[in-house]
């Protein structure tokens, strides 16, 4: 898929609490084809504090808005400048990058997207995409407690929604590989992306079951497009980018 | 009309712009960005003679106004250069050179060999900063004996552009510089990443897996602009500087201080475009100053 650098322009920047934000960004110019699971590089201006671009997944698309969702946590010097965006701001971005979630073998498939904290936000668009599509979407969220669970009304849209927090402030108590969901039904296809302990687990579940999944994994990197080879992941064929040939990838491949 | 080619000794450049090894992929990662034709040259990823895997994640920190990298060569080798790449890369209408790495002198001539016979690479960029593993793993280019050693017997059996890459990681640079012109280097590029590290207060662990990096980015500027000048006054043969350069008026600062030519680097992860604004900017520069040439500039610094 052709990249490109262009800058969007800040729609809206919607403070969900203290530690997450979404940007809603638009371009004067219909947005390319944007696959789920890709992802973005944009650009941090105006602080000293930060060199390098940053890498944030794609959490939805909408081409009738020709919108552009990110849901960004807060976390050092970029996202916290990112945060301070407002209206009528440019953000310049390189798009789209990586790879992209494998569709399901079949419609009738019994798919569990599985994610925790801001590893949700790729999940969003990816739901979308498949019910659009006509499968059939179940979503396990996770978090620390229920202000790290967000866009639940989101995701009700597009399938079952089922929760965990830590602290048990909302849904099941405990990690997301716990959910009694997990134990009840038999899903063909987990796809999963958050903290790496969780989807180390989500994988073990995966393995045990005889289950494809897929895991979009989050390294730092220093461009985004296969030129810094900084990012890599050890997998069975050796030292592989994350940028590009990840994000997303088979659980098989992964020498976790 | 301003006259932008170079002599790079055995090479002409139709600009001095080029694009500086190891942020550069292949050049083909760029292609949805720039035209590549434009720019005077590309220097591949560093190519060792074996496939090398690299070193473990985590491989980068960005610090203030840089970033630090232990990458470690991650590279298939030259054969499956020769093999898979070349035909991909041989057709770009600019000047594409093998940054040859190696740990023993065996591999660097064995690699540059094989590089000596592909008709549409007409250069290597030797790069001397790697370890050398059978002298203990002190890096070949921080001592004159064992840097004149190795661009000797390189030159030895490759019969293109030769272009040195020196470490800055010494103590005296000229002195460098002037033992690998004597063995016969075409050219001589400089800056190589400065050897730096990155701590992680709150794990207190080092951030890179291999605890030091190399720095780049606008952090080494002014170090790199020393030693390009020192450099270029010491030595007759052609200078290509870079470390840092973001924008034209770095690279024209390079090229005042005596480089002929400049490649850029860590500047294209952030801008993937920026080789062509840099070129645009010197075209500009030179014009607003109503000069006709690169030469005018090359070296032209008052003192």
């Amino acid at each position: 898929m052709k990249k490109f650098m262009l800058d969007l322009i800040v729609k809206k920047n919607e403070i969900l609490n203290d530690q997450y934000f979404l940007l809603v960004l638009s371009s004067d110019m219909p947005l390319p084809e944007i696959l789920p699971g890709q992802f973005v590089e944009v650009r941090v201006d105006n602080t000293p504090d930060t060199f390098l671009r940053r890498p944030i997944s794609i959490n939805f698309v909408d081409y009738q808005l020709n919108e552009l969702w990110l849901l960004i946590q807060k976390v050092g010097n970029g996202t916290r400048k990112l945060s301070t965006l407002t209206v009528g701001d440019t953000l310049n971005v390189i798009i789209p990058l990586g790879n992209s979630f494998t569709l399901p073998d079949s419609k009738d498939s019994n798919i569990m997207l599985i994610g925790g904290g801001v590893g949700i936000a790729p999940l969003l668009y990816w739901g979308s995409y498949l019910h659009e599509r006509g499968y059939k979407c179940n979503f396990l969220l996770g978090g620390r407690s229920e202000n790290n669970l967000l866009q639940l009304c989101e995701f009700t849209k597009y399938g079952n929604v089922y929760t965990t927090t830590e602290d048990g402030s909302h849904g099941e108590k405990g990690f997301v590989t716990m959910h009694s969901v997990l134990r009840g039904s038999n899903f063909n296809d987990i796809y999963s992306c958050g903290p790496t302990p969780m989807m180390k687990a989500v994988a073990s579940y995966a393995a045990e079951n005889g289950v494809f999944c897929e895991v979009s994994l989050e390294n730092t990197m220093a461009c985004g497009f296969g030129a810094c080879l900084c990012c890599v992941t050890d997998t069975t064929d050796g030292h592989l980018c994350v940028c590009t040939d990840g994000p997303v990838f088979n659980i098989t491949k992964l020498k976790w | 009309m301003v006259n932008l080619n170079v002599n790079l000794g055995r090479l002409q450049l139709k600009n001095p712009v080029m694009t500086a090894s190891g942020t550069f992929g292949y050049g083909t990662e760029y292609s949805d960005f720039i035209d590549l034709s434009r720019i005077g040259g590309i220097i591949v990823k560093g190519t060792t003679l074996r496939e090398r895997q690299g070193n473990p994640y985590p491989r980068m920190a960005e610090t203030p106004s840089g970033m630090l990298n232990a990458v470690g060569l991650q590279n298939k080798g030259v054969d499956y250069f020769i093999e898979h790449i070349y035909p991909t890369v041989k057709d770009f209408d600019t000047n594409i050179f093998v940054n040859v790495s190696g740990s023993t002198i065996e591999d660097y001539i064995i690699t540059a060999e094989k590089l000596n016979y592909l008709e549409k690479i007409p250069g290597i960029e030797l790069n001397i900063s790697c370890p050398n593993v059978k002298e203990g793993g002190m890096a070949f280019g921080t001592s004159c004996l064992s840097a004149a050693q190795v661009v000797k017997e390189v030159r030895r059996v490759y019969k293109n552009e030769l272009m040195v890459k020196l470490s800055p990681n010494v103590t005296d640079i000229s002195e460098i510089a002037l033992a690998v012109e004597a063995e016969g280097a075409d050219s001589i590029s400089l800056i190589n990443t400065l050897l730096g590290m990155a701590i992680d207060a709150e794990r207190r662990k080092p951030v890179l897996s291999t605890i030091t990096g190399g720095l780049s980015g606008p952090a080494v500027k002014p170090v790199a602009l020393r030693m390009v000048w020192q450099v270029a006054r010491a030595v007759k043969i052609p200078v290509v500087g870079m470390g840092g350069i973001m924008n034209a008026t770095d690279a024209i600062e390079f090229m005042l201080a005596g480089a002929s030519a400049v490649q850029i680097g860590t500047a294209n992860f952030i801008d993937p475009t920026v080789s062509i604004s840099v070129l645009e900017g010197i075209e500009a520069y030179l014009k607003a100053h109503h000069l006709s040439s690169v030469y005018d500039i090359i070296g032209q610094l008052e003192v």
